[in-house]
């Protein structure tokens, strides 16, 4: 693998994680529990179709073959897409979709902090500009968290179910490959190890303060970087792409 | 009302420094933390803001529109407070 | 004090001043019962029209055009929030009027009562759906209650770029492959007698409109407002090659005006009371989003005072 392939992958899993999440948070407007939640969720959706655009379209301009965002987005399999396996598990309850928009933006937080330093002016551009976002994203997933585990013996034992379902998808995200260290040692992709710090603490904190408890489980499920897929994963597509497969020859 | 809604909090909002904030509306917020960004979602969508202040509406006090004549008609005649009220030569320049 | 007749003229005074009436003005009960139905008539329109077009945004077909319905349909549900926010000045809870819609008390806008069936409709819904709503919505700019016109100013501005999108892609259809054209067609023709009856039953069957445009609540009558949106879109559906389904549709020199055919009123009252496509479904999801949400805004009002015990005791 050379740095140009391994370049690509890579934005492509930023761009994957960005799209299939967001693809998730926008299932739920107009379904909210308020009105006022609704709104703010589509927000946080919005915020990340932004971010997979951005990478998709860069992702498209390291490939030089001319493909653009929806070439990428709507003319893939399943097995294409480099997303981590959390961000296509179903939104189930808003305490779900809370937790794991908690667990994935800790570490996307993480992850953009070190990549506005990349030594690709690409990359370092769109996590920079995507930083703000996130950061958002992450208070008002961790807010929730905490008010949701912290709010009623209800809300308290739906974080923790969440909690529990999501935790074996957490592994992934800190399981450094060949792209992960090629683009480490060229001072590119972030350290994975480094990021896996920061968020044990901060996710700690968090759970700690919404009076859960962390599963005791160390067996992680891993494969979606590299296209191994749950089965949630073809059925978005299959939404999601129906346009563009059922009319090829149409511009929309 | 039934306590397990969320009360209403009254919105006001700085479009940008240099301006006073100004009431744009209400929400439902479980607290003030989340009035705000309730405020900033609902009513910032389009960068209307620079900064937000939150008020529960039942902590507002308001004036009785019945007592407007008793409240408001005195400063009506009193129109030398007024820059138009004095006549200064036109040779004086402005003033 | 005064008494309750010279209180209606003084009222009446003031509207007819262009004086705007404000929350703690003292206004008739009958006034503040027709605001209120009318607003929050309006405020569950948005909401519920959420539905519709939230029906295809994941499966937009191009991520341009998925974030563009994402942030309209967001914009509906702010509307929707803007509005319930002026009908909670005239001393109603937002869950009282909620509850009145899930229980069928209070009506909304029976164009979202039809589905919603291939990308077009979008399109379609864009165009012609908020085309009719705008033409509302300016007019109620200059309403008499001043937190209901505020809300309009604030939504009409907002509303701006819906109309445009909702062309843009009915245009992009209309000159596409067949298909697409076929699709465009297809939804104007379901479209098009839906939206007129937006604007609510002719004026002779109207039983509202008189008295609101007294109070000034309302400024143009429904045909006024029908007809200004039938001027404005025939050309619009001509310029990209699309045609009106109504056979009587012609322009008249005479009243400068279009002609058209008649409308099916018993359509309009058969889905406006709960027999339209959609009616149950509708209601089945928004009764089912608050429902399922019930534990959250529970627990969010549990750890809100929890936070604030602990703050006091500290």
């Amino acid at each position: 693998m050379n740095i140009q392939e391994a370049l690509l992958e890579y934005c492509l899993r930023l761009g994957d994680n960005s799209l299939i999440i967001g693809h998730r948070m926008s299932e739920w407007c107009g379904h909210g529990p308020i009105l006022e939640q609704d709104i703010a969720l589509i927000n946080i959706a919005l915020d990340h179709i932004g971010q997979a655009r951005n990478w998709l379209t860069l992702a498209g301009e390291i490939e030089g073959k001319g493909r653009t965002e929806d070439d990428f987005a709507y003319k893939r399999d399943a097995h294409q897409f480099r997303n981590l396996l959390i961000t296509e598990q179903p939104n189930g309850n808003w305490g779900d979709t809370l937790m794991r928009g908690f667990l994935f933006d800790t570490f996307n937080f993480y992850l953009h902090q070190i990549l506005q330093h990349s030594k690709h002016e690409g990359i370092a551009a769109i996590a920079e500009k995507s930083l703000k976002e996130i950061n958002y994203h992450v208070k008002y997933s961790s807010e929730w968290v905490i008010r949701l585990g912290d709010g009623t013996e209800v809300s308290h034992q739906k974080m923790q179910d969440a909690l529990d379902n999501l935790w074996m998808f957490t592994g992934e995200m800190f399981e450094a490959d060949e792209v992960d260290q090629l683009l480490l040692e060229e001072s590119i992709g972030a350290d994975l190890q480094q990021i896996k710090e920061a968020w044990n603490d901060h996710v700690r904190e968090v759970i700690d303060e919404a009076t859960l408890k962390i599963p005791e489980s160390n067996w992680f499920q891993k494969g979606g970087k590299q296209g191994r897929h749950t089965e949630y994963l073809g059925y978005i597509l299959a939404e999601m792409q129906f346009l563009p497969r059922a009319y090829p020859d149409a511009v929309w | 009302m039934n306590k397990k809604e969320w009360p209403l909090w009254e919105i006001f909002i700085r479009s940008k420094n240099g301006l006073n904030h100004k009431h744009v509306g209400s929400l439902h917020a479980a607290d003030a933390e989340m009035a705000i960004e309730n405020a900033r979602d609902v009513y910032c969508r389009r960068n209307e803001g620079v900064s937000i202040w939150v008020v529960l509406s039942s902590q507002i006090v308001a004036s009785d529109p019945d007592e407007a004549d008793a409240l408001y008609e005195p400063a009506k005649n009193k129109i030398y407070r007024h820059p138009t009220f004095y006549e200064i030569p036109k040779e004086v320049g402005h003033m | 004090m005064l008494s309750n007749e010279q209180l209606e003229k003084e009222f009446q005074a003031k509207i007819d001043a262009e004086i705007k009436i404000e929350p703690k003005d003292w206004m008739p009960d009958a006034y503040r019962k027709t605001l209120i139905r009318q607003i929050s008539q309006h405020a569950h329109s948005e909401v519920v029209g959420m539905l519709p077009e939230g029906n295809w945004i994941t499966r937009a077909p191009s991520l341009r055009s998925k974030v563009i319905l994402l942030a309209k349909v967001q914009d509906e549900a702010g509307h929707g929030l803007y509005l319930y926010s002026a009908a909670e000045t005239l001393g109603v809870d937002r869950e009282e009027l909620i509850e009145e819609l899930h229980t069928g008390k209070a009506k909304y806008s029976s164009i979202f009562n039809y589905p919603t069936l291939t990308w077009a409709d979008i399109g379609a819904i864009g165009w012609l759906v908020d085309g009719a709503a705008i033409a509302n919505q300016v007019m109620l700019c200059r309403t008499s209650y001043g937190p209901y016109a505020r809300a309009m100013v604030r939504i009409c501005k907002e509303e701006s770029f819906h109309q445009r999108q909702g062309y843009e892609i009915m245009m992009k259809m209309a000159q596409g492959t067949p298909e697409q054209r076929q699709m465009a067609q297809d939804a104007l023709n379901r479209w098009w007698w839906p939206s007129l009856m937006m604007f609510g039953p002719p004026d002779d069957k109207s039983i509202h409109t008189a008295q609101s445009l007294k109070w000034k609540i309302k400024r143009q009558t429904n045909d006024e407002l029908r007809q200004e949106f039938i001027d404005k879109t025939v050309k619009q559906a001509e310029f990209i090659g699309l045609t009106i389904p109504d056979p009587d549709l012609k322009w008249n020199e005479e009243r400068q005006h279009y002609d058209y055919g008649p409308i099916n009123w018993e359509e309009f009252y058969q889905v406006i009371n709960g027999n339209g496509p959609c009616n149950r479904q509708r209601m089945r999801d928004r009764i089912k989003a608050h429902e399922e949400g019930a534990w959250v805004r529970e627990a969010a009002i549990a750890y809100a005072e929890k936070k604030q015990a602990k703050k006091n005791a500290a």
